[in-house]
């Protein structure tokens, strides 16, 4: 995994003064493209219903108002629709477990895949990663009529959290081995070999030498599990049909869809909904950018 | 040597959940819908009669089906294209020692931590064109107010561009990635190379067609088939931001899928489209995987 060198690099051609600002203002104007969704984001969510209106779009609020957010989070009886507070709780239900549990699993399989690698493991690591390229569209099918067919201690799989954390779990070995695999291969042979001679065996050598180590790692896969697991709309809206258990995703594009709902409302809707991983990525972008380069294999 | 043995089976015992797991819920379920295709399902209730390619025939003779495959050429293509060109742009800008990298670099990654059920909702708004009646709205009202009303569109409402609107909020959310994949790949070129250029009198220009761009091939690669695996799977921007449109302007063959398949109950359908997104998919990623795996393994 290769992240930019904090570094830049030494020398330079010493550029002249219109060169510099040319340069500044491309950045500066590709700047202002991407924040400009964000920007209507803003104060669209934060104006008071008495000024919302389409055609004075890219006007500023008159001041901050949460109207639109509460809204969009208890939802409206009167209007009928319902608020994103059941899918918000239902997204935190589903992604907590099934991050924590990926993560875990991931980590077994990279410390085997690296460490004890057996004759055809080769072959059975790329057969695995084939799993995290395929278009979910040729599963679906099957995993619907698997989910309705399981029930475990009376929890039915299909339409449940608990479904979908399966689901996730699943279709998640492959990154997350991918990411530990990885991350694994550069702890030197020598640590594992040194903790052999000690007297370290196979749950020894994990327990006491790799997983200390692993702490960015699992930051890493963790994040990686909780932005997309996050984010999924595809396995959310088929495996569960039933607007009590649907997670935040699915709650959004309903609310969206609703023609009664203003477009304030859900433009504060969509807030909340990206606002857990905005705020994993502020705070921890540099783990994020480590999983996105993992995520093109040889990063 | 006998601790040797217990252990090795361990090992394999560890890697085994995984490996049945995804041998059963990513091969076996890919064949029983390859298998589901080849049957009579059309309704809700299952009838596995085989009818041979039939569905494939229909499929392909189908004019909706058409323009899907037509709408996922024209946004690869253009996808493709805008996402290269923009991350290599602002990836040799972001390398010539900015003030404030890290910002420019945060704020172009960010919309690739959030769902693109967000991104599609906000920038259905965006793209909103307004009426010519009641005025303009979204981008085309900005374009107003900027004095740059002749660039105004009808955007996704109007079949001809349709599916480029989609192209523009998917690019707005991962040209961001290629950005960081091109700032990685230069931060990663000996700054030897450029000054031997620039002691033999290369222009920077020279520099970056005959040095720079020759190579970052190998990424410029990755990104092609990272983004248009994802390309080929786009789904969940077009729910959220467009449905299929006029005239299936927006329609994608994901889209079609889910459609087909969960509302319409076209089971035998809906899983003939998904075979074929599959082998699209793995005529891009299958030698990419194989090639990846392989050059790792002789490090």
């Amino acid at each position: 995994m290769t992240t930019p060198p904090e570094e830049p690099r030494s020398s330079e051609r010493p550029k002249t003064r219109w060169q510099r600002i040319l340069i500044y203002a491309t950045l500066i104007f590709f700047a202002l493209l991407y924040l400009m969704p964000v920007y209507v984001l803003l104060v669209t969510s934060m104006k008071s219903f008495a000024e919302v209106s389409l055609y004075k779009m890219w006007h500023p609020p008159s001041g901050v108002h949460f109207d639109s957010f509460i809204k969009a989070w208890f939802g409206s009886q009167e209007e009928g629709f319902r608020g994103l507070n059941v899918n918000f709780m239902n997204s935190v239900y589903l992604t907590v477990p099934a991050t924590i549990l990926s993560a875990m699993w991931g980590s077994i399989n990279g410390y085997i895949l690296s460490k004890w690698k057996f004759r055809g493991s080769d072959i059975l690591f790329p057969l695995l990663l084939f799993g995290m390229f395929i278009p979910y569209q040729s599963i679906l099918i099957p995993l619907v009529q698997t989910l309705q067919k399981i029930n475990i201690f009376g929890i039915k799989l299909y339409g449940s959290i608990p479904g979908l954390i399966l689901t996730h779990v699943i279709y998640g070995i492959p990154i997350t081995t991918l990411i530990f695999r990885n991350y694994y291969a550069n702890v030197p042979t020598e640590l594992v070999e040194a903790a052999r001679i000690d007297g370290a065996n196979i749950f020894g050598v994990y327990r006491h030498v790799l997983f200390p180590l692993s702490l960015p790692g699992f930051v890493v896969v963790m994040i990686w599990q909780f932005t997309s697991i996050w984010n999924d709309f595809l396995f959310a809206v088929t495996v569960t049909s039933n607007p009590a258990t649907q997670p935040i995703t699915v709650g959004l594009n309903n609310l969206a869809g609703s023609y009664i709902v203003e477009w304030n409302v859900q433009m504060a809707g969509a807030l909340i909904a990206a606002l857990p991983t905005l705020l994993v990525y502020i705070f921890l972008g540099r783990f994020f950018m480590r999983g996105l380069m993992a995520g093109s294999l040889k990063g | 040597m006998r601790r040797l043995t217990w252990e090795r089976v361990v090992s394999v015992l560890l890697i085994t959940p995984s490996a049945i797991a995804i041998a059963i819920f990513v091969y076996g379920f890919i064949g029983w819908t390859a298998y589901v295709s080849l049957t009579k399902w059309d309704q809700l209730l299952p009838d596995f009669t085989l009818v041979g390619l039939r569905n494939y025939q229909r499929l392909f003779a189908n004019q909706r089906f058409r323009i899907d495959l037509r709408n996922t050429v024209v946004f690869t293509v253009l996808f493709l294209i805008s996402c290269l060109v923009i991350g290599l742009i602002l990836a040799i800008l972001l390398d010539q020692r900015i003030r404030g990298e890290g910002f420019f670099r945060s704020v172009y990654l960010f919309p690739m931590s959030i769902s693109f059920i967000v991104t599609g909702v906000v920038w259905r708004w965006l793209l909103n064109p307004g009426s010519a009646e009641l005025g303009s709205t979204g981008i085309n009202l900005l374009f107003d107010i900027l004095g740059l009303g002749f660039l105004k569109t009808g955007w996704y409402t109007d079949p001809k561009i349709g599916i480029v609107a989609v192209v523009i909020a998917a690019t707005w959310q991962m040209s961001g990635y290629t950005m960081a994949l091109y700032l990685a790949g230069l931060r990663g070129i000996p700054d030897e190379l450029r000054e031997a250029a620039r002691v033999d009198g290369a222009s920077e220009w020279q520099i970056l067609r005959h040095i720079l761009l020759p190579l970052l091939k190998p990424i410029t690669l990755s990104a092609v088939i990272i983004l248009g695996h994802i390309s080929l799977k786009i789904y969940d921007l077009v729910v959220a931001m467009t449905g299929p449109g006029i005239g299936f302007s927006c329609d994608v063959p994901a889209y079609f899928m889910w459609d087909t398949t969960f509302r319409g109950n076209h089971f035998s359908r809906g899983a003939s489209i998904a075979i074929v997104l599959l082998v699209m998919v793995a005529v891009l990623i299958v030698p990419y995987l194989i090639y990846s795996t392989r050059t790792e393994a002789e490090l």
